[in-house]
């Protein structure tokens, strides 16, 4: 998002004064296709990307159920996103806290309406995918337990007032970027957003019935590993497709993204091996997502050697935060959204603000700016992000759960939700 | 008439099957099982969730043969289905009262 920091930067108050000035920017075409191409790479992280590794982490009863939730989320954000969800994110600042809603119903947004470089109807639908990944995300966190109606109301509450505002501190002319904070493509409004969210979400919902002594082995870690490879490669789109442009910035972007998600990938393999005798594949696969998580604020900031470190950091943290961590605390967070997610997406923002500094290779820091002042401010932004993001899922929580109920019945729980809920079968193998 | 049931590695299947054609069996009948002896189950490991598996998959097949075949029957499924660990399963022979062919009505060892 850094050229649209840039942009606003430039124009100040003037863009709110005259937003004719918008439409005066030059169109480049060469941006235009990779922004187009990066955008269809984000919605692929969702369907099916996300949608496979999560379901091959359920257990066979409950495999639809959460590929349904994933693909609802995808449709119910696009509709509200163009409703009234982008402009509270993008539209005229108010008070650095919230979008107007002069851009609601995309009015205004036309043929030759440009939002930096490229035409704003693909802006719009690129943030739209970030949109759709971060709800998609907490899935994880309640999966096998939630009642889908329940699952609608908590989306459409959540994305009104958690990641609107969110994404609107720190991309939208909001209070966080305007401080410094970095988060190039979404360490802090996605990750670590839909993390604690996640985190909120289990502990309010409760444990799954029989967790943890009954074995809830996943029903098919070929599919998981498929998606994990999707998202993988959905993740240049998010990265890489952040800057906006294709330019060097993107280039840099999508070369620490894989440099960070490798490392990653590895470390989490090897602490396995030698803290358990084998090496495992849900492990490697976890391991990949921890780096492109943590990756995510720093990739347009910081270059190759920053991305090893944060890749090898992310992995073994986020290693500790789900096989050890998790089951001391005895939290039920299904598939981890938390201790991937939420503890990558902090590792990420905090490194940024050490690997940013050109002499570790990266983009450099603002002027003025030292590294511990920069670490702090990213501290801030995850700070602010935790506490808000944790108070305000709380409420939707028990708001929802007065009205509909979060949680399906004990009979239907052990029965499996694709059956109770949805009258299918995600696999009929006899 | 003798049942002969034997329990062993499924990837021992193949060879079984073979060994028992070469000693004049007729006919087998394969099922996939669970079940545990002196091999125990095993254990697997999901991002630290550590599940102790108490059964192990198995393949089970039953032939009914004469009097006079079992011995080479048995021998044929020891030889074949043995990989001398733990685990390679068991065979056991039982009394068969009677048995009919169905399309003929031919009984007893005509029958097999």
């Amino acid at each position: 998002m850094k050229v649209f920091d840039r942009t606003l930067a430039a124009l100040g108050a003037s863009l709110v004064a005259m937003p004719a000035l918008a439409g005066a920017e030059e169109l480049d075409s060469g941006n235009t296709a990779w922004m187009l191409t990066s955008t269809a790479l984000v919605l692929f992280m969702t369907i099916p990307g996300l949608s496979l590794f999560y379901a091959g982490m359920v257990r066979a009863k409950n495999a639809l159920s959460v590929m349904m939730q994933c693909f609802t989320i995808t449709c119910l954000v696009s509709v509200l996103w163009a409703v009234y969800l982008y402009s509270l994110a993008f539209g005229d600042d108010i008070g650095s806290f919230i979008g107007a809603l002069n851009k609601a119903f995309m009015s205004g947004v036309g043929y030759d309406t440009v939002s930096g470089t490229i035409p704003e109807t693909v802006f719009a639908t690129f943030q739209m995918t970030f949109a759709i990944i971060t709800p998609a995300l907490i899935v994880g966190a309640f999966a096998e337990r939630m009642k889908f109606s329940a699952l609608l109301w908590f989306v459409l509450l959540w994305v009104t007032i958690v990641y609107a505002p969110v994404a609107h501190w720190v991309w939208g002319g909001g209070w966080l970027g305007s401080l410094g904070v970095k988060d190039f493509a979404g360490g802090t409004v996605v990750h670590i957003n839909a993390g604690i969210a996640g985190l909120v979400a289990a502990i309010v919902l409760g444990k799954r019935r029989g967790y943890p002594q009954t074995p809830m082995k996943p029903s098919n870690l070929v599919i998981t590993m498929v998606g994990a490879g999707m998202l993988w490669v959905g993740w240049f789109g998010f990265n890489a497709g952040s800057e906006l442009a294709a330019d060097g910035v993107a280039g840099m972007a999508m070369i620490v993204t894989q440099i960070a998600t490798a490392a990653a990938a590895l470390t989490w393999m090897f602490a396995e091996w030698l803290s358990h005798g084998k090496p495992s594949a849900l492990g490697l696969a976890s391991g990949a997502v921890g780096g492109l998580v943590a990756i995510t604020p720093a990739a347009g900031f910081v270059g190759p050697m920053g991305a090893l470190v944060i890749g090898i950091a992310s992995g073994f943290l986020c290693y500790i935060a789900v096989v050890k961590v998790k089951r001391a605390l005895g939290y039920d967070d299904s598939l981890d959204v938390f201790g991937v997610h939420g503890v990558g997406g902090i590792v990420g923002a905090i490194l940024t603000g050490v690997f940013v500094d050109a002499s570790f290779g990266g983009a450099g820091l603002d002027e003025g700016v030292t590294i511990g002042k920069q670490v702090a401010l990213q501290a801030l932004g995850i700070g602010v992000t935790i506490v808000y993001c944790a108070i305000v899922s709380f409420i939707i929580l028990k708001i929802v759960n007065a009205f509909v109920g979060l949680r399906v019945s004990e009979e239907h729980e052990q029965e499996g939700l694709d059956l109770v809920l949805h009258d299918e079968q995600g696999y009929n193998l006899t | 008439m003798k049942l002969i049931t034997a329990i062993i590695k499924p990837f021992k299947l193949e060879d079984v099957r073979q060994a028992l054609g070469e000693a004049g069996v007729q006919g087998l009948t394969v099922t996939e099982v669970k079940g545990f002896g002196r091999q125990k189950g095993h254990t697997e490991l999901y991002r630290g969730a550590e599940y102790s598996v108490d059964f192990v998959p198995k393949t089970k097949i039953e032939a009914a043969v004469p009097d006079s075949l079992v011995e080479q029957a048995v021998e044929a499924i020891v030889s074949a289905a043995g990989t001398g660990s733990i685990g390679d399963g068991k065979v056991f022979v039982s009394d068969l009262e009677s048995a009919v062919r169905i399309r003929t009505g031919e009984t007893g060892d005509q029958a097999l």
